[in-house]
């Protein structure tokens, strides 16, 4: 059996190609729109937090209590509204994501040190001065490693989409289940989106190293 | 007092919401281009009062007037902008380098590139760092005397007419620091800066300070006066104990020597170890005790002006008038 059903199948990959491909830039474009969404929502919250520091708890909170929502439940809840549609992926994981980039963006910013927003403020900066020229930039670092953690993790949950049919490989994993387990499929969609994780994860390892070039080098 | 004021405290007052009360309705006049030194134990509201200074920490009461002007008549980021600031973690932006720290201020009032670029370097000349090698660095590349000099540097800069400096020397070692104080003073001199300056350390405050606001635990002004006035009369008995029971001692660092009460030179001096005659009698003290006569011959300019000897301190030190 294991010979007529391979898990490994370089042949699979060549007669799939096209097919392969359509559910990477679907994955892709679900993962960067989810992510993209979550960043909409998120700088807004942490800089409502920033300015209302009594809020943090709230924010914090509400967005860590969004996350324990069980993903099968979430799209279930939200196919009714936005129905079969990439948009009721997109939003339920960019609902996972927004806990993960407020607290990268509100450590940032906490991460600052205090003498520098104090010398900041006495030099005469005014509050948008510091928190764009002093604060964002220092704060950067911290809000690039939420963002890989929040995308990685993201590049996984797509998988989910499938429920509704817009789930990447997540699709084709699926597809392949209910093809009397099509080994090559499964596997070779699982490792497509294991290495698109990996490629983003490199992708912004490399945009947090070069977010901070005063930390380098004499 | 008959010096303009550049900074004038009229019964200047901090109460937070809770009731605690940081300052006490203080007063006291800081003159064009001089020095003033607020010292007292950590829990004083030295620091408080240096930043309602600048408005970072709002007054309850009372009137702040620099050149004149009421400060809460001005926006406070402009006013900012207009008066130096310098603490002791220093607070330089790790992600500028050294120039662009130093340029911070000239960059927010409009200064142009070419104008800042000079002025950068002329400041960073002004406390010791060469510019081609220091102006392109990032500030963990320098050690911490070094990044305090960049501070001092950043805050003086645009020129402003007053700056405000809180432990400005206090995080770099004794050898350093005294360098340091010295190249400030040299500086403040040259630009005439009005500064006020909080130290907890007496040391300093006599060293640096033109005017001395020796502040008590609560927010208390208990005396402001010269130096060498707080030295000898103190207000109190906590500014007597605040400033040590070698205040006599600490005072001879203050003390000129007075040339017209000096014993002729002696026939036989040739001898005897020498004093310029603008030697503190500090100085003047270590030589005569370091002399087998217990004498000492005044150079004014390489000659000899007259004798100094031991009485001669005693007796400035009991009628001499605080060296200003």
């Amino acid at each position: 059996m294991s010979s007529a059903n391979p898990w490994l199948s370089w042949d699979y990959v060549q007669q799939h190609w096209p097919e392969l491909l359509a559910a990477g830039r679907e994955h892709l474009g679900i993962t960067v729109a989810a992510v993209g969404l979550a960043c909409a929502a998120a700088v807004p919250l942490a800089l409502l937090a920033r300015r209302v520091p009594r809020l943090t708890g709230a924010i914090v909170g509400m967005s860590g209590v969004l996350y324990t929502i069980p993903s099968l439940a979430l799209i279930s809840a939200l196919w009714p509204v936005f129905g079969l549609t990439p948009l009721t992926v997109v939003i339920a994981l960019a609902i996972y994501a927004l806990l993960v980039i407020v607290r990268a963006i509100l450590v940032g910013l906490a991460g600052v040190p205090d003498e520098t927003v104090d010398s900041a403020l006495g030099m005469g900066l005014s509050d948008q001065q510091l928190l764009w020229q002093v604060q964002a930039p220092l704060a950067l670092p911290s809000v690039l490693a939420g963002l890989r953690i929040a995308t990685v993790s993201t590049v996984g949950m797509v998988t989910v989409g499938a429920l509704v049919g817009y789930g990447g490989y997540g699709t084709m994993i699926l597809a392949g289940l209910n093809e009397n387990f099509y080994h090559a499929k499964i596997a070779t969609a699982t490792i497509c989106a294991i290495v698109l994780a990996i490629a983003l994860d490199a992708l912004l390892l490399l945009a947090e190293r070069r977010a901070t070039p005063w930390t380098r080098g004499r | 007092m008959t010096e303009p004021a550049a900074i004038s405290l009229r019964d200047v007052a901090k109460t937070y919401p809770d009731g605690t009360v940081a300052v006490h309705a203080l007063s006291f006049d800081v003159p064009k281009g001089r020095i003033a030194a607020l010292v007292g134990p950590s829990g004083c509201g030295k620091t408080t009062t240096m930043r309602m200074i600048n408005r970072l920490i709002e007054p309850t009461s009372g009137q702040i007037r620099i050149n004149g002007e009421d400060i809460m008549a001005a926006d406070p980021v402009q006013l900012r902008r207009s008066v130096g600031y310098v603490i002791q973690q220093v607070g330089l932006f790790p992600h500028r380098t050294i120039g662009e720290n130093v340029a911070t201020v000239c960059a927010l009032t409009g200064w142009t590139p070419q104008r800042t670029a000079a002025r950068v370097d002329e400041m960073l000349d002004l406390v010791g760092l060469d510019p081609s090698v220091y102006r392109d660095r990032f500030p963990h590349q320098l050690s911490g005397g070094q990044r305090q000099r960049v501070g001092v540097a950043r805050a003086l800069a645009a020129d402003p007419p007053v700056v405000l400096m809180d432990e400005p020397f206090g995080a770099v070692d004794p050898v350093a620091r005294d360098r340091l104080q010295e190249q400030f003073l040299a500086l403040q001199r040259q630009l005439g800066t009005t500064v006020v300056l909080v130290t907890h350390d007496i040391e300093e405050a006599v060293r640096l300070g033109d005017r001395l606001a020796v502040m008590r635990e609560g927010g208390f002004l208990e005396q402001y006066a010269e130096p060498g006035t707080v030295l000898r009369d103190p207000a109190s008995p906590f500014v007597a104990d605040f400033v040590g029971a070698d205040r006599t001692i600490k005072r001879l660092a203050l003390t000129p020597i007075d040339l017209a009460a000096l014993a002729p030179v002696d026939p036989d001096a040739a001898g005897l170890p020498t004093i310029p005659a603008d030697a503190r009698m500090r100085e003047a003290l270590i030589v005569l005790l370091e002399s087998p006569t217990g004498r000492a011959v005044v150079l004014a300019e390489g000659a000899p002006v007259g004798t100094l000897t031991l009485a001669d301190v005693h007796r400035g030190m009991l009628s001499e008038e605080p060296a200003a």
